[in-house]
């Protein structure tokens, strides 16, 4: 196996379990598909990246943070709700991006290319992927309490803003991540889809936050692996895979 | 009952959300050993009452507890639907507040919940009367002193409503607790409470259900509605 192909499988790995176990409390909180908004806010940074030759991620970070930060202050200033803020924000985003996005390197930007995978990617997968998934186990609970009530939560000492902050820069680096792999597009899958099919399994919390992470793993490996053997683009075979895995927890359905 | 210290002064309580006055000049005290009921008409000012003294509104005037106490609380529209939507057990509901397995089910125990199946399920799936009896069990653990219930049982049926009170009496004779109920189910409030404190923004009334309650104080509370509760005593 050559050190490309074992670069952009640690790499979809770390990335697709993160995003998995994220995605299960953004299920939670009925906010799974913010994922897909913010992931198209990537764009105008991922555009700049490829202009200017710097990191994918970097660019993507840099207008997902603005973006958030956006949202965040809104949310706090407005009461309105996180899905019209970041609906109203990422419009603004996308339109900015495909101004200034390189027709020729479209495809890179919009459904991902592991192939173009560095070591710097790979240990920036591995490193942020490694640490957002600590802060979320740490928060995980506390924003479930919080989703049921959120008084209840404040009363029992948990800083509901706090950790909303921290929990909305955590999908803002998982979702910069992603980028590198399924491309802006497919964000909100990577997210959403384990974690759908995880419900399907589990009756538990425990069972269902790390169900979310271990099919977002092996979705990953399966859609690298088949983009092994068919060369056919990995952003969407991963996804692909994602939703075969939900057809199956279909018949599991606990209620 | 008198001999019972103070363990809350509330002194001209003013509390303002989005610029409107929710609560005017408010100031009452509770006893030791209490049950404490707030009533009023919806809107009056009850849950923000009960959030402002627990802290989670900002308020201007004094909310002076005698020393720290440990709470337990049930904010109002806790309802099960909110359960079904996760996949959790009620044993981890548990788990915000009590690690010991133990004692998580020696609780549900003293509630009558005795199957240990009950901490596998999901508590949006538990009948109305096992999940009010978990709900007084979740909010009971760690053996808080002073308990709030923000009429945790708002819309659920009637005969329910009777467990849930009762058997909150239940623990308040066993344990050293006071209770301060919001609820505007006079039925309740003159069945169990020790005072009652009517509110519609300000005090009211003031004093023992059946010292206050009279026709002329429930019609000052609840306007011409006073026809409906007539008959209740």
């Amino acid at each position: 196996m050559d050190a490309q192909f074992i670069l952009s499988l640690i790499t979809a790995v770390f990335i697709g379990g993160v995003a998995g176990y994220l995605g299960s409390l953004m299920i939670t909180k009925k906010m799974a598909l913010a994922g897909g908004p913010l992931g198209h806010l990537a764009l105008p940074g991922v555009a700049l990246a490829l202009i200017y030759h710097f990191n994918i991620f970097l660019g993507a970070l840099l207008s997902i943070s603005i973006g958030t930060i956006i949202i965040w202050l809104l949310r706090v200033r407005t009461k309105l709700s996180m899905e019209a803020l970041t609906g109203v924000v990422f419009a603004a985003g996308v339109a900015l991006g495909f101004l200034i996005l390189p027709l020729s390197r479209a495809k890179e930007a919009l459904i991902g290319d592991i192939m173009l995978i560095d070591k710097t990617d790979a240990i920036l997968a591995v490193v942020l992927g490694s640490i957002v998934f600590l802060i979320i186990k740490k928060i995980y609970l506390n924003m479930i309490l919080s989703g049921i009530s959120e008084d209840l939560a404040q009363a029992e000492g948990i800083e509901v803003k706090k950790n909303d902050l921290i929990y909305l820069i955590s999908i803002a680096l998982i979702v910069a991540l992603e980028v590198k792999i399924v491309g802006i597009l497919f964000t909100v899958a990577l997210l959403v889809i384990p974690a759908a099919s995880s419900r399907n399994f589990s009756k538990n919390l425990l069972q269902y936050s790390r169900g979310a992470l271990v099919l977002g793993i092996i979705s990953a490996v399966l859609g690298v692996l088949i983009f092994k053997f068919t060369s056919l683009p990995a952003g969407p075979l991963i996804i692909l895979a994602g939703a075969f895995i939900f057809l199956i927890s279909l018949c599991f359905k606990s209620g | 009952m008198d001999n019972n210290s103070t363990i809350l002064r509330v002194k001209n309580l003013n509390v303002q959300l989005n610029g409107d006055n929710i609560i005017k000049n408010l100031s009452f005290e509770v006893k030791e050993r209490e049950i404490f009921t707030i009533l009023g008409p919806n809107g009056a000012g009850k849950t923000t009452l009960f959030k402002a003294l627990l802290g989670l509104v900002p308020y201007k005037g004094e909310v002076v507890w005698s020393r720290k106490f440990k709470i337990g609380y049930l904010p109002e529209r806790l309802s099960r639907a909110k359960f079904k939507e996760l996949p959790i057990s009620v044993r981890e509901f548990f788990k915000f507040k009590e690690s010991s397995d133990e004692k998580i089910s020696e609780m549900l125990s003293s509630v009558g919940l005795k199957d240990p199946k009950i901490l596998e399920k999901n508590p949006g799936n538990l009948s109305s009367g096992q999940y009010q009896r978990f709900l007084i069990s979740w909010s009971l653990i760690g053996s808080p002193q002073i308990l709030f219930f923000d009429e945790p049982t708002a819309g659920i049926d009637i005969g329910g409503e009777e467990t849930v009170y009762s058997l909150l009496q239940k623990f308040w004779k066993e344990k050293n607790l006071t209770i301060l109920l919001v609820t505007h189910d006079l039925n309740v409030v003159y069945k169990y409470s020790t005072n009652v404190l009517c509110v519609n923004k300000k005090v009211v009334c003031f004093g023992p259900p059946r010292d206050i309650l009279t026709p002329q104080n429930l019609e000052k509370l609840y306007g011409t509605e006073i026809k409906f509760y007539k008959h209740t005593h």
